[in-house]
């Protein structure tokens, strides 16, 4: 059954910070992930489903099950490896994909498990691959993710770290690619997350509804010509979102041309003293982020005011815990560049 | 902040029962649904018989069972069929089943919160999204919810669906004599249902909605998005072609009053700036910037006609604010402690967690032990062709499954507690208490919530005991409810006693195990019926003590009088608990001795 109609991504009105962190995890997926925190009714999944029409399309092993990519022999999966030694591998463009974990997924699906219908119907044992394998190469969703079962959350964790998953279950030995980009999405009302999948996403942002009222009235108007014609509004949007596909598609061109000055380096270390994030982590993203958005901007080098606008959201899930700090970890990490990069100009 | 315009008549609580279940019978699916809180009884019955009978034998209407599995509500391995078969054959869940009809949800206020979430991601796609058992397939699921609320004010549903659900009706004071002749004709809902696509509405229309939103303190933008699609839907009942004043003030008494977070300043308004909408929240977060193609870039400067209509939107709804809520909102300084709205201020819903689903392992069914049968399967699988000829004698069964082929499902029955905190809020040294009290509260929070541990609040003064906090793991909750509370007034000890006692009634149902913590001086003045009688109270204090020790829980009183002396003392002896005089009640040490409590129990 075909997916039903998306909102489209341009559409979404304001929420730059969230726009900014989901293209900044397309042109690098090295930043690691990206986190959505907002109370209910802030159209958080909105932002992140929308994202998949925007993603260019990616060069993939044709019938390979983990769509390993061909350029690189390093990450295949074991029949990519095989069948490369009988000849060369033909190749096709595939959409990038972006999975859906849903909530109440079985540890089966995820992973990935003996294919029943094959072993019952014929008696082979064959692997039917999960999500996991599905994701491989692109990105992996969880709406709710502060509700996710603890044992799929070690999973991801473990899964995450490695970019392999490894699975030993009904006799089955396997192991394949799976490298995606984390993206989870929750309100912080429904309770926290544990600080080992925190640590997974590179950048978190903290969404709001917007204030003003112009604003408010144009998310409400667009949603509701969505909902009512979604053919017509997608169709409306198509051109925009094409627009922001290629400047997607020419910031990773250039993104290996982007410089770090030291000068960069330094006063991104001395924010991460200041704010005491543990270990080197929030400094490699912070740097990362920066260039994502220093390409995405046509800039040549990485800079202050890149810093400034990456800081926020690469950061502030890596403070220290200090409950009796009443201000939220947004306005910490406000302060902090204030003081090492001085005011807003 | 005073609400000096003359709010309008309040029409029945029947009346808008009735109109509600007419613009559910049209689409219910466009609204969400709705929440009804009412009692088990012929009124609650009688309104869902009516519904039922509005939206026709077409529509599936499904009600849940009290405890369902994700397997039902989603679909999963139907084994009656695929052992037949010999291949995997999906059984639909009750989501799918319920395509363009109704899921009911009865004690909507116990549903655990994952089958909460899944409702709410069904709600939000149109669509089930199943990925178990080995199947990977998206159904279509258009369906309009509908809560019935039986909760007390320990008891709340989830905020995660009401927030989708357009109308929120409270039945509760509706006697069945009012009702008898007063029920909603079908004639118009199927002509309504061809004419809602068309129906149309103005820009000062949706204006007014969305200001009305903010005037009320809703921050959730669904709200004005449903409550334009019920004005839309008003408008195709009445037969016409465009939403109207009368269509969307109706909106805004169903959708906006009950999601109230405060009130709207209805008459300051016309001397303020047309900006006074947009300021009314101050807050640190980033404007956000209006981007996108075809956004209108006008300046905030409103029409005289969006005024007016705006203004009596916020009129209709400000008739149906609840009465109670008013007064609270008053008391708190025009703004609700909790961004719940609707009578619900502060009252979110206390857990219940059986254990959640954590894999599967080997083993044989027991009473009590679920059977995986995916899992079952697949083990017995690989072996069939070997069994098969291995087979001597018998019948020949079309699955051969051995003792060691054999899964079950595991759940984590991880012992969770919850802390409750009953804090005296009377008297001069409230101020100092909450404040420790808050630190202790945040303290404990941020140690245990790897452990997954709760925290409650409960305060006490004036009036009686107020549930300020249910059970959470939430930090950003526990902040929120807590930075709202008011100090000083009597103190009706007796009344905070009951209160924590239901509460950990409440929290052992839903699996948790209590621990109460009272910080009072144990010197209560208020009895039960609200009189100032010192004597009295103390002796009602005593006697609430009492059941605290029959019922068994673990409690610790921290005396926090200037001079720690008997009362407090006799009350912890009373309580059974432990009494720890902490006259300089600091947040450090009540975290340190409230965990060691904890654990020496656990």
């Amino acid at each position: 059954m075909a997916q039903a109609l998306v909102f489209p991504f341009s559409a979404i009105v304001g929420q730059e910070q969230i726009k900014q962190a989901l293209v900044s995890a397309a042109v690098d997926p090295g930043i690691g992930g990206v986190l959505v925190f907002g109370t209910r009714g802030t159209g958080k999944s909105t932002a992140i489903r929308a994202l998949a029409a925007l993603l260019p399309k990616m060069r993939a092993v044709r019938d390979c099950r983990y769509s390993c990519d061909p350029d690189t022999p390093a990450a295949w999966c074991d029949d990519c490896q095989e069948r490369a030694k009988n000849g060369s591998l033909r190749q096709h463009a595939v959409a990038v994909p972006v999975v859906d974990l849903p909530l109440g997924a079985t540890e089966d699906r995820v992973v990935g498990a003996l294919d029943l219908e094959r072993a019952l119907s014929q008696g082979t044992k064959l692997f039917a691959p999960g999500l996991l394998a599905k994701a491989n190469r692109g990105f992996l969703y969880i709406d709710e993710v502060n509700l996710l079962e603890d044992h799929l959350v070690d999973l991801l964790i473990d899964v995450a770290a490695s970019g392999f998953n490894v699975v030993e279950r009904e006799g089955l030995s396997v192991r394949h690619p799976a490298r995606f980009v984390l993206i989870g999405s929750g309100n912080p009302e429904e309770g926290e997350l544990r600080p080992q999948l925190l640590d997974r996403f590179g950048l978190s942002v903290d969404v709001k509804t917007p204030e003003d009222i112009d604003a408010r009235v144009e998310v409400v108007r667009r949603r509701d010509q969505f909902e009512r014609d979604p053919v017509a509004f997608v169709g409306a949007w198509r051109r925009h979102d094409a627009i922001l596909q290629r400047r997607i598609l020419a910031a990773r061109k250039r993104l290996p041309l982007v410089q770090v000055p030291d000068a960069t380096l330094q006063l991104a270390a001395r924010l991460c003293m200041n704010l005491g994030t543990d270990g080197l982590r929030g400094e490699l993203t912070l740097v990362r982020a920066a260039r994502a958005l220093a390409s995405v901007q046509g800039e040549r080098s990485v800079g202050a005011a890149q810093l400034r606008c990456v800081a926020a959201s690469a950061l502030r899930h890596r403070l220290r815990r200090n409950p009796l700090d009443e201000s939220d970890a947004s306005e910490r990490v406000a302060r902090a560049v204030s003081e090492v990069l001085g005011p807003d100009p | 902040m005073m609400a000096s315009a003359a709010p309008r008549s309040r029409p029945d609580v029947w009346t808008d029962a009735v109109l509600a279940l007419r613009i559910l019978a049209v689409d219910a699916a466009a609204v969400g649904g709705a929440v009804l809180r009412a009692g088990h009884g012929p009124v609650r019955d009688l309104w869902l018989e009516q519904l039922r009978g509005l939206v026709g034998p077409a529509a599936p209407v499904r009600r849940l069972p009290a405890q369902i599995t994700e397997e039902r509500l989603l679909g999963g391995l139907d084994l009656a069929a695929t052992l037949s078969q010999g291949r995997p054959i999906l059984q639909r869940g009750v989501l799918a089943a319920s395509d363009h009809g109704l899921v009911v949800v009865p004690m909507a206020e116990r549903l655990d919160r994952g089958i909460a979430a899944r409702i709410a991601a069904t709600l939000d796609t149109g669509e089930v999204c199943v990925e178990r058992d080995g199947f990977s397939v998206r159904e279509s699921a258009h369906v309009g919810v509908l809560l019935l609320d039986e909760g007390t004010d320990e008891q709340q549903p989830l905020p995660v669906l009401p927030d989708r659900l357009a109308i929120w009706l409270d039945l509760r004071t509706v006697a069945l004599s009012e009702i008898q002749d007063r029920m909603p004709q079908a004639g118009s809902v199927a002509a309504a249902r061809q004419r809602l696509p068309t129906v149309r509405y103005s820009d000062d229309a949706l204006l007014a909605l969305v200001t009305a939103a903010v005037e009320f303190g809703i921050e959730s933008l669904r709200a004005p998005l449903l409550a334009l699609q019920v004005a839309r839907t008003l408008a195709a009942l009445d037969d016409r072609g465009s939403v109207e004043e009368e269509d969307l003030c109706t909106a805004a008494r169903l959708v906006l009053g009950p999601r109230a977070t405060r009130i709207a300043a209805q008459e300051d308004r016309e001397e303020e700036s047309t900006d006074a909408a947009s300021s009314a929240e101050p807050s640190a977060g980033d404007r956000s910037q209006a981007a996108g193609p075809d956004l209108p870039s006008e300046p905030a400067e409103q029409s005289a006609g969006a005024k007016e209509l705006a203004e009596q939107v916020i009129a209709a709804a400000h008739a149906v604010i609840p009465a109670d809520l008013l007064a609270r909102l008053g008391a708190a300084g025009g703004r609700a402690p909790v961004g719940v709205g609707g009578g619900r201020v502060g009252m979110l819903r206390t857990s219940l967690r059986r254990g959640r689903p954590a894999g599967v392992r080997k083993g044989l069914p027991r009473p009590g032990i679920r059977l995986s049968v995916i899992d079952t399967l697949r083990a017995a699988a690989p072996w069939q062709r070997l069994r098969r000829a291995q087979r001597v004698g018998g019948h020949a069964a079309r699955l051969q499954l051995r003792a060691e082929d054999f899964h079950v499902r595991r759940y984590q029955q991880r012992s969770e507690t919850v802390t409750v905190f009953i804090v005296d809020a009377s008297g001069s040294a409230a101020i100092h208490r909450l404040a420790e009290a808050k630190g202790a509260v945040e303290l404990i929070l941020a140690q245990c919530y790897v452990r997954r541990d709760r925290v409650a609040v409960i305060a006490f003064r004036n009036k009686g005991a107020e549930v300020l906090l249910p059970p959470t793991r939430s930090l950003v909750r526990a902040r929120r409810s807590l930075a709202a509370l008011a100090g000083g007034g009597g103190t009706p000890l007796a009344a905070a006693i009951h209160a924590a006692n239901r509460m950990a009634d409440a929290s052992q149902r839903a699996g948790l195990t209590p621990t109460l913590v009272f910080l009072t001086d144990g010197r209560g003045n208020l009895t039960l019926s609200g009189m100032g009688n010192r004597a009295v109270a103390e002796q009602e204090a005593r006697a609430a003590a009492r059941t605290l020790r029959s019922a068994g829980w673990r409690s610790i009183l921290i005396d926090t009088s200037p001079r720690p002396g008997p009362t407090g003392y006799a009350l912890a002896g009373e309580m059974g608990g432990v009494y720890l005089p902490l006259p300089h009640a600091d947040s450090v040490q009540m975290s340190r001795a409230v965990q060691r409590l904890s654990e020496s129990a656990a």
